[in-house]
């Protein structure tokens, strides 16, 4: 239960900074984005990543509640490489874009709620790093897994937020 | 500046708005403070033998929900909107304006521009603000640095001069006077004095007056005075201010064409004389410490050369 | 009645409960109790000493304002001090205070042995300290924050606020938003999963439903705040364009997202206060509660119509009028479900026999005064009206009316109510009765006449107001008058003292009250109470005068000595259906709020390595926190 209070609190944060996003955007004078529609060829792919990575510690808890502590292992390893390359392939889509975080309005908020969200999956990552290596020493089983379980819904919840970052971002210039 | 005493079209539509929340306001406090009171003096007297409705019966006391907290608040409180909602479009709905007027604040004075059908401004002051009286006259609000809000409250209500966007506000004296208003959002170190007056007059006396403001700087006769022209245009003066007709064209602070035709100085901080003028051009940071008005080192003979020279420029 | 329904006392209890849950002797029981009691009282004292000092703050600020063209202070000053004022009492007084009884409170009146997450308990203490002595360092380097309490931009970019002033303000907000958030979560889960069996939803104490809506107010809305913060930061420190017009960005911006976080807050810290009322009020009455569901509605309705209002703190940003009309009707329509709380309160008086002790007292006055405070708010609710009193004194008499109205008069009642409970001590009546008549009188004569001085034009935050506008003898006046409510406030911090050595013993209910709290020792036990109670009604102690005939609430239901132990219970019924094992005092608390505080000065220093070893410690912290001491993952975790 403290898991959803804390994915809660969390997802609201999100929720004001995509007000932000479109705020900032319904009062700008020029063209929105100021850059143009942001390129997609990266963050599709890179979307898919995530998801597949929700996929493998969906599979992973599954497995350690029939009580295979070594598919635990298996979908933990796995979401933790894909969630290493999402954040790689995120840090070359940063390093092409045309702008900077200072250079305007639109930059300040895509870098800030991309940004939070990278940071949001990086602490993920820990917790999953983390819960591997109690994997590893056998702390889990079929009726004690409350660690996987609170990490998985917070893996979860990084990969909604991200969904909706992505349709705000980098759907909708697309369409207005 | 109170605007219960109001003396302009939509001041007057909001001090009606404002009497019946007053009268609402005081008759439901009266009413509270009986009932408590009287609830007290009845337990006292429950105290000493004369009954009491049983704590067992949870039935009991339920029509003062219904009636005290739903049905007379929310009847009150529907009557109040349908009030608010009528003076909302009422004080929103002015048209035609006579004069329009573009004001933006600065820390901490307010610079008026009086616009030219053919949006040319000719007529640049500060702080003072003339209008005709019985029209309607449009503000367009702005701010040259941080949010700044602009009352005039016995005209009307305030509305905020915000960097980078402009909004519009209404003024329509009924009678002629001078109606004093105040910045009211905090913008810093001066805040409190960051004054406004208002001047309604007869269109006559009015359109007299935007002549004369439009007319550029007069060269001084008097000896004095003109050394203090050049006084100022040596001086730091100019870089800051301008004086349309000379060579000074600074826009860091107010335009001082006309400036000795206003009656007080550095937005209301002090009034304008011979002897105030002195002091704000010698020492502003003594009277009004953090402004942009820097101390000025003059000899004793140029600070009145330009007091003088200043004091022509009505 | 109170004799069949008292505990063994303490002492009688098996020793091997105290070995259980006594807190640690020394330094390290210090830094690592988890007791929500000690908790609770910490905060409660720390709260305090925060009202102590923004009402140095503020008096500093009247001695200014008392005559016209002062020059006490500068205004640079006088900007600082109007500013940690109401930070001050706004965030670190108002909803600490609340939070002070709520934590000591709230197992004792559900039953439980102690909130559901201990730890996450004394993590919520810590950051609170912490982040008040991260705010007050800032007096060290004299930049205490300085553009109001709500700080609009754009005057606190780094354009024209240089200093540190600013920084101070949103990393400390960000740090106490930790404190704040994390206690929420606890009550939270507290509320549904650690009552004692049978203590249904419909039988808690409004005090309680006070304190959970606003936990869930907490929850939605503090990351607002965190958001704006954030904005604030990135746009003073990296160049970010969020608040700027010249960058694309728009000061509107920071008004949204702080007063969608502020309004709420401004509930958060006032729903439980009337918790408060609504708990002592029938004590005192000797009757329960008149019409307890509509009261427990009204505060949860509040607490989700608070979201909807916050753009009547904008009204005179140049908004649309269909976006005015909207606001202005649904801060009309909030009105009522606190009419009801009112006309509830007048009733159960009504149909009451009321004792006059000085609880009472300061109840009585709560009343009127929330009345006042809240038709001034009605007033500014009307949009059109509102052009001509918002950013005058009127607001200041308003938000003062309904910030000491309902919070500091609830809070006094709350004190002399259940401080015997804590101390196990009586405060002196005679002191009180002076205690809440120069609060009273000392109010209404300093804060009353704020409202025509806003009427007469008055603007607020202004340092200083020449003579001819006829604004000095109310000024005066108020000066005066706050003085008398100062020592109304000294009047009780020497009662609290006094009480402590010369009060009268208390004895568990020396109010005769009906919850759960006065069926155990003053103070309680660590263990709060030696046997599980099992509730059958929602006045546990007055049963047998309320329904003779009626169920009837056990206080010897199990021992559960068997370890560190308490019921979990289902969230609607509160029927037993787990034993959770509650932790042992542990220090990772202390140091993860240490690591965050090296965390938010290398912020503010711009040192980002220290920013990066206090987030590493943090890191370190929470796994040490959460690392199994047998090795093996149990069954639920209690944070």
């Amino acid at each position: 239960m403290v898991m959803v209070l804390v994915i809660a609190t969390e997802a609201m944060l999100f929720a004001y900074l995509l007000f932000s996003y479109f705020y900032l955007a319904s009062s700008a004078t020029g063209k929105w984005p100021p850059s143009g529609r942001p390129e997609l060829t990266l963050v599709i792919p890179n979307t898919l990543i995530l998801l597949a990575s929700s996929g493998s510690i969906w599979w992973g808890e599954r497995g350690i509640r029939r009580g295979s502590p070594r598919r635990l292992v298996l979908g933990l390893c796995t979401t933790l490489v894909l969630g290493i390359v999402f954040l790689s392939i995120q840090g070359i889509e940063y390093a092409h874009k045309p702008f900077r975080l200072s250079t305007d309005a639109y930059s300040s908020v895509f870098y800030t709620i991309t940004g939070l969200h990278g940071t949001h999956v990086f602490v993920g990552l820990l917790m999953v790093a983390v819960t591997l290596v109690r994997a590893l020493r056998g702390h889990f089983s079929a009726s004690r897994h409350l660690a996987v379980s609170n990490t998985a819904m917070y893996w979860h919840f990084v990969d909604a937020v991200w969904l909706v970052v992505f349709t705000s971002l980098y759907v909708s210039p697309y369409f207005t | 500046m109170n605007y219960f005493h109001p003396h302009g079209t939509i001041a007057t539509l909001e001090s009606h708005l404002g009497w019946w929340l007053m009268l609402v306001s005081a008759a439901v406090v009266l009413v509270v403070v009986v009932l408590v009171l009287a609830a007290s003096v009845r337990g006292l007297r429950a105290e000493r033998g004369a009954g009491g409705s049983s704590p067992r019966d949870t039935r009991t006391g339920m029509r003062w929900i219904y009636v005290g907290g739903l049905i007379v608040p929310a009847t009150i409180l529907v009557l109040t909107m349908g009030f608010t909602l009528e003076n909302l479009n009422a004080t929103t709905h002015l048209t035609g304006a006579a004069v329009t007027i573009r004001v933006v604040g600065h820390r901490w004075w307010w610079e008026v521009r009086y616009e030219r059908p053919g949006g040319i401004d000719s007529v640049v002051t500060a702080n003072e603000i003339h209008i005709p009286v019985g029209q309607p006259v449009k503000v367009l609000l702005s701010s040259a640095d941080v949010v700044h809000s602009f009352w005039i409250p016995q005209l009307a209500g305030k509305t905020d001069a915000n960097p980078g966007s402009v909004n519009v506000a209404w003024l329509e004296a009924d009678t002629p006077g001078t109606y004093r208003g105040q910045c009211t959002e905090y913008c810093g170190l001066q805040h409190a004095n960051m004054a406004a007056y208002v001047i309604a007059e007869p269109a006559p006396a009015f359109n007299a007056w935007l002549a004369e403001q439009r007319a550029s700087a007069r060269t001084p006769d008097d000896p004095i005075a003109a050394r203090g022209a050049s006084v100022f245009l040596r001086a730091p003066c100019a870089s800051c201010h301008t004086i349309r007709g000379t060579a000074a064209a600074g826009a860091i602070g107010p335009d001082l064409t006309h400036v000795g035709s206003r009656s007080t100085l550095a937005a209301g901080a002090l009034a304008n004389t011979r002897g105030g003028l002195e002091g704000w051009i010698a020492n502003a940071q003594a009277i009004k410490p953090g402004s942009q008005m820097p101390r000025m080192y003059l000899s004793p003979g140029d600070l009145r050369a330009v007091v003088a020279y200043i004091a022509t420029l009505r | 009645m109170s004799a069949s329904t008292v505990l063994p006392s303490a002492a009688s209890a098996p020793g091997r409960l105290h070995r259980l849950w006594d807190t640690a002797p020394g330094l390290y029981g210090v830094l690592a109790t988890v007791d929500h009691k000690i908790i609770g009282k910490r905060y409660l004292v720390t709260a305090l000493v925060f009202l102590l000092l923004g009402g140095m703050e503020a008096g500093a600020l009247r001695l200014q304002l008392a005559q016209a063209d002062q020059h006490l202070l500068t205004p640079e000053l006088y900007d600082q001090l109007f500013t940690m004022h109401g930070m001050t009492m706004i965030f670190w007084y108002a909803a600490p205070v609340l939070s002070g009884f709520s934590n000591y409170l709230w197992p004792l009146m559900l039953g439980a042995r102690d909130m559901a997450c201990p730890r996450a308990n004394a993590l919520s203490y810590w950051t609170f300290l912490m982040s008040g002595v991260f705010l007050y360092t800032s007096v060290l380097f004299g930049q205490m924050p300085d553009r109001g309490w709500f700080a609009y931009a754009p005057m606190t970019e780094h354009a024209f606020s240089p200093g540190l002033n600013m920084d101070f303000y949103a990393i400390g907000l960000t740090f106490l938003s930790i404190s704040t958030t994390v206690g929420a979560i606890n009550f939270i889960v507290t509320l549904f999963k650690t009552r004692a069996p049978g203590m249904s939803l419909d039988r808690l104490p409004i005090f309680v439903w006070g304190t959970l809506t606003t936990s869930f107010a907490v929850v939605f809305a503090t990351p607002a705040l965190t958001a704006a913060c954030l904005l604030l930061f990135l746009d003073r420190r990296f160049g970010t364009h969020f608040y700027d017009a010249a960058g694309g960005g728009n000061q509107l911006l920071w008004q949204h997202l702080f007063w969608s976080f502020g309004h709420p807050w401004v509930y958060i810290v006032v729903l439980p206060a009337m918790g408060i009322v609504s708990d002592v009020l029938p004590t005192f009455c000797r009757r329960p509660l008149v019409g307890y569901t509509f009261v427990a509605l009204a505060t949860v309705s509040t607490g989700i119509l608070g979201f909807g209002v916050w753009v009547h703190h904008m009204f005179a940003t140049g908004l649309p009028a269909t976006a005015l009309s909207f606001f202005s009707a649904a801060s009309m329509v909030i009105t009522i479900p606190s009419a009801v709380a009112v006309s509830a309160w007048i009733a159960t008086i009504w149909h009451g026999r009321p004792v006059f002790r000085t609880p009472m007292l300061f109840a009585l006055g709560f009343i009127v005064l929330f009345v006042i405070g809240g038709v001034s708010g009605v007033a500014t609710a009307a949009v059109s009206f509102d052009w001509q009193l918002t950013d005058t004194y009127f607001v200041v008499a308003h938000l003062h009316y309904v910030l000491i109205g309902i919070n500091v008069f609830a809070v006094m009642a709350g004190f002399y109510y259940w401080l015997p409970k804590i101390t196990g001590r009586l405060l002196d009546e005679r002191m009180g009765r002076w205690n809440f008549w120069l609060m009273f009188l000392g109010f209404g004569v300093g804060f009353f006449p704020m409202h025509t001085l806003g009427l007469a034009g008055m603007p607020r935050r202004i340092y200083t107001y020449h003579a001819g506008l006829g604004w000095q003898s109310q000024n005066l006046f108020i000066t005066i008058g706050t003085g008398v409510f100062a020592l109304g406030l000294l009047v009780f911090v020497v009662n609290c003292f006094w009480s402590m050595r010369h009060g009268a013993l208390a004895g568990d209910n020396p109010w005769d009250a009906p919850t759960l709290e006065w069926a155990t020792s003053s103070p309680p036990p660590s263990f709060n109470f030696a046997r599980i109670p099992i509730v059958a009604s929602r006045h546990p102690l007055w049963e047998s005068r309320l329904e003779p005939h009626g169920p009837r609430s056990r206080i010897d239901g199990p021992l559960m000595d068997a370890g560190r132990d308490t019921f979990g219970v289902s969230a609607l019924d509160a029927e037993a259906n787990e034993i959770l094992r509650m932790p042992e005092d542990t220090v990772w608390p202390f140091v993860l709020s240490l690591s965050i505080l090296v965390a938010f000065y290398g912020a503010l220093a711009g040192v980002w390595a220290a920013f990066g070893l206090g987030a590493a410690c943090v890191l370190v912290a929470i796994i040490g926190w959460f690392w199994p001491r047998d090795g093996a993952e149990p069954e639920g975790v209690a944070a």
